[in-house]
């Protein structure tokens, strides 16, 4: 008898999770407010979201050195940075990977590519892994679009840079180009969320 | 009219599908193509190898050369075959490397590797398109997995332990 609760228990978990359109994990969701971080910087300074008294809202991605995904959107992130900080948004990239499991993205391999790129944009390491799981980053590269408001940084726009990672060129949809001017025009944003292939993020086992 | 059409677009994907087995089909298809013996598709091309409906255990692994954990864990798929037997358990790895390296990376890593299981790649940029189709809930990480018998479907979007992967597999395999 208590097999066959227990059984009709799993089952119906089952079905929830079956039929759930939601994603069970757990992270922000578009509308809610995301956290304030105090995390270093590669030019060994702290940064904070409230540092910057200026801005409108933020362009924070999750990326790396490391994944392949994350290096073909390197140009398009530094182009992002230098369209949009002066607007308000500027990006901030965080590094969430753990480096003991993945040297090449330690702090030292950090500034080198920073600088080989010339990252005009503060590239931060998630020391102690505690910033991404709250915003419910799962890869590099992993977009959050927040914009300030009295309530505090709202997550308006959840994802991928743009729709094609092979062939900048070929990109028919700028996901989040198109959300930062809807922002920027006081606009609706049209697409909220979208998915893209990504490395996950690395973490002690 | 809108809502009617997508109601009947669920309902019908909610029936029970019963694509041609992948194979000649599949292959002839213009989503399809092929390099050196390396099977190229687009998400329409790899559909129907997501719904085979037969005896068999269906174990899809969508990983990348260039995937440390995927890398990782990839023998323990393909040791599946040789402990479950080929003619209860049926694995394919999706491989997502970028199009310009299959040759430089992916067919020689499948020739060093001597990969048993049978390899397609996926080479579709409509990423937000086919991810949650593949499943609702899967943010696009990699490694997943998807393992699937008949009717009864279950998605990992994580990396296995050789254990863990087994523990899976029995239980698909014992009900």
């Amino acid at each position: 008898m208590k097999t066959l609760k227990l059984l009709s228990l799993l089952s119906f978990a089952f079905l929830l999770t079956a039929f759930s359109s939601q994603p069970i994990s757990e992270g922000y969701k578009v509308g809610d407010i995301a956290t304030d971080f105090s995390l270093e910087n590669i030019d060994g300074k702290m940064v904070s979201l409230s540092d910057y008294k200026d801005a409108k809202g933020f362009i924070v991605i999750f990326t790396c050195n490391t994944c392949p995904y994350a290096v073909a959107y390197e140009d398009r992130i530094i182009a992002l940075d230098k369209k949009y900080a002066s607007k308000g948004y500027p990006v901030i990239a965080i590094m969430p990977n753990d480096p003991e499991v993945q040297p090449g993205d330690s702090m030292e391999a950090m500034k080198t590519r920073a600088k080989a790129k010339g990252f005009t944009f503060p590239y931060l390491m998630d020391e102690g892994q505690n910033i991404y799981p709250q915003y419910g980053a799962t890869k590099t590269p992993h977009v959050y679009l927040l914009q300030k408001t009295k309530k505090g940084n709202e997550v308006k726009y959840i994802g991928a840079i743009d729709d094609n990672y092979k062939d900048a060129n070929a990109v028919t949809e700028r996901y989040v180009e198109n959300a930062v001017d809807a922002l920027l025009n006081g606009k609706e944003i049209e697409t909220t969320e979208t998915r893209a292939i990504g490395c996950t993020i690395k973490v002690k086992r | 009219m809108k809502y009617v059409l997508s109601l009947l677009v669920l309902l019908f994907l909610g029936c029970k599908e019963q694509p041609s087995k992948p194979g000649a089909n599949a292959l002839t298809k213009s989503n399809t193509e092929r390099l050196d013996g390396l099977t190229i598709v687009d998400y329409d091309g790899l559909k129907p190898y997501l719904h085979i409906d037969d005896e068999k255990l269906h174990v899809v692994n969508f990983w990348a050369t260039w995937c440390a954990p995927c890398v990782k864990e990839l023998p323990y798929f393909e040791a599946l075959s040789q402990t479950y037997g080929s003619d209860s358990i049926d694995v394919l790895l999706v491989s997502l490397d970028f199009p310009n390296k299959y040759e430089t990376n992916l067919l020689p890593f499948i020739e060093k590797n001597k990969l048993k299981s049978a390899v397609i790649a996926l080479d579709d940029t409509d990423q937000n398109r086919w991810i949650p189709a593949i499943n609702e809930n899967w943010s696009g990480a990699i490694p997943a997995t998807l393992i699937y018998k008949g009717e009864k479907r279950k998605f990992y979007e994580q990396s296995f332990t050789e254990e863990e992967l087994n523990k899976e597999i029995e239980q698909f395999l014992n009900k």
